[in-house]
């Protein structure tokens, strides 16, 4: 169980985390999401007892952050952009001394190491400096250092910002076993996707507030309806379609320079006929008409107002 | 608050005792030492760089400062024992500065273990690494000529003397490295606070020629009583005249520099 009452953390003047509730019920993944710099990362480093509150209070399983932090750390393993590991040593290095760090015996150190390794197809670059490690390589040797103590609470900070999708979708995977195996994870990513791909709630952070919270399907619901995309043939033909819409009273659509089709949010079930039948009597050449629940992108940028800066 | 919420899955500890903490603290110097392994230049600061700056001194200026080479040699050898432990103390400092940046501070900030294990185990590991540096600049003393004047008892104080303020040097290099922040400025500021301390005393030539000023410096300078005790256990003379004034000075820096470097280790963030 992790849990947070109104969290504060300022920088100077700046007020990076302001006043977040959460609550992670063992043996779930809530996934944390927001753009960058919405205090993501600020929060975990709380939770983490690597950063001190300067207002509210945290728990793991019932033991204070800033009071007990030692009893913290010995409950929770932490991967993420900030938490990683030495690359002037080889990952079997890495992961041994992390086992005698949590007073495995020098044996049992080197057992767990040779686990690790072989659990995150790790074995044959297990000697060689994590400098010569692939960014996946290092991403699951990560993750594997941060499960060297079996962790019963697990933070994991945009695991997989950067990485291709073959080696996203190989982390997903070990997270989801972990989850099977009854870890609590706490996950902050930018991508709504991968909060879809393994959270059971999701909170969504902007500006160091919590703006939605519940389950994803409820957020998804909370932005509404089904998104009407229409594809003209020709791209200098989107102004004149958004305006037949308009003209049609489904709405006016935001169309920028640039844009090759026309999105517009609809509700009611005749929405496709009377944009079709519009579009049939103006006689524009049309090359794709289809309605589409919006992304769980579209409803993450709804609901925080921002665009995502680049990653 | 302290009531368990839920029952933890894992093992909880609320302290460590001290085996745990050296235990902790060695693990840290072994990694230490592997990096060094795998990368051995890391060594050069504390072998080459010094046997350059002697055969510099000792055929550039040796026969301007002395009668001849030999006896300058003589001189300068114990100094640059001392000049040594300058340059591979700064090591200290810039690798808390890298493992700060890098992200592996916070790993090791996250689990369960002493704060003061991680700076112990990295003076540890530098300790190995003075101690090498020392023995590697003692053989090529010899090599190029130098000849201890004493027994094997003084070259063993010597190298005591010698390890103790390196270690002390290391503490303050570990404080330049926790309140500085970049590795680059680190670097910097490691090498400019060493260059008053190595040429205000009596490391490379006698302080007679100075001014008045900087003989008062000199006199009082660690650099100085540091290599004048170990010139006399080595060369011979009084040792008691200035080993006060080394181990003073060693130990009043730990005394100092050790709290300093944990405090700010506990409070970066």
């Amino acid at each position: 169980m992790i849990r947070s009452e109104g969290l504060v953390k300022r920088f100077g003047a700046a007020t990076a985390v302001n006043g977040v509730d959460l609550e992670v019920p063992t043996g779930t993944v809530l996934g944390l999401l927001g753009p960058n710099g919405a205090g993501k990362t600020t929060t975990v480093r709380m939770l983490t007892t690597l950063v001190r509150p300067d207002g509210g209070r945290a728990s793991v399983h019932g033991f204070d952050v800033v009071r007990e932090p030692h009893q913290v750390r010995s409950l929770i393993g932490l991967t993420g952009q900030y938490a990683t590991v030495d690359e002037g040593i080889s990952g079997r290095e890495n992961l041994y001394l992390i086992g005698r760090l949590l007073d495995l015996s020098r044996k049992g150190a080197r057992q767990r190491a040779e686990q690790l390794l072989e659990r995150f197809d790790l074995v044959a670059a297990g000697g060689r400096q994590v400098r010569t490690y692939s960014g996946g390589m290092r991403r699951r040797l990560d993750l594997a250092a941060s499960l060297v103590g079996e962790p019963a609470v697990l933070f994991l900070d945009e695991p997989t910002t950067g990485l291709d999708p073959r080696s996203r979708n190989g982390l997903w995977d070990e997270v989801r076993a972990l989850v099977a195996n009854g870890a609590t994870v706490l996950l902050t990513t930018q991508y709504m996707e991968e909060a879809e791909a393994l959270a059971d709630r999701v909170v969504v952070i902007d500006g160091g507030r919590v703006v939605a919270a519940g389950f994803t399907e409820e957020l998804r619901a909370r932005v509404g309806g089904q998104v009407l995309h229409v594809r003209p043939a020709r791209v200098h033909d989107v102004p004149s379609v958004a305006r037949v819409l308009a003209y049609a009273g489904l709405g006016v659509a935001a169309v920028d320079a640039g844009d090759e089709l026309v999105r517009l949010p609809v509700s009611g079930p005749d929405a496709l006929t009377t944009a079709v039948s519009a579009l049939g009597r103006s006689g524009l050449s049309i090359a794709s008409v289809d309605t589409r629940v919006p992304s769980l992108d579209e409803v993450f940028l709804t609901l925080t107002g921002t665009e995502r800066s680049g990653s | 608050m302290t009531t368990v919420v839920q029952a933890p899955v894992g093992p909880v500890r609320a302290r460590i005792g001290p085996r745990a903490v050296l235990r902790h603290s060695l693990a840290i110097t072994r990694r230490n030492l592997v990096q060094v392994r795998n990368d051995p230049g890391q060594l050069l600061d504390a072998t080459l760089m010094p046997m350059i700056f002697t055969l510099i001194f000792v055929y550039v200026f040796g026969g301007a400062i002395a009668t001849d080479q030999h006896s300058y040699l003589q001189y300068l050898m114990p100094g640059i024992m001392v000049q040594t432990l300058a340059f591979a103390s700064r090591a200290t400092g810039i690798g808390l500065s890298t493992d700060f940046g890098n992200g592996l501070m916070d790993r090791f900030r996250a689990l369960p273990i002493a704060r003061s294990a991680v700076l112990t185990g990295r003076v540890l590991a530098d300790l190995c690494r003075l101690l090498l540096g020392q023995l590697v600049m003692l053989v090529f003393a010899l090599v190029i000529g130098f000849r201890v004047q004493t027994g094997p008892l003084e070259v063993l104080g010597a190298l005591l003397v010698l390890v103790l303020y390196g270690f002390a040097l290391c503490w303050v290099s570990a404080f330049i490295g926790l309140v500085v922040r970049s590795p680059q400025t680190v670097q910097t500021v490691g090498f400019l606070w060493t260059i008053p301390l190595q040429f205000g005393s009596s490391m490379f030539v006698p302080t007679a020629t100075m001014p008045g000023w900087l003989r008062a410096f000199s006199s009082v300078n660690p650099t100085t009583l540091v290599t004048d005790t170990c010139r006399a256990l080595l060369n011979g003379g009084p040792v008691v005249t200035n080993l006060a004034g080394a181990l003073g000075w060693s130990l009043g820096l730990v005394l100092v520099f050790v709290p300093l470097s944990v405090w700010h280790y506990r409070r970066r963030t």
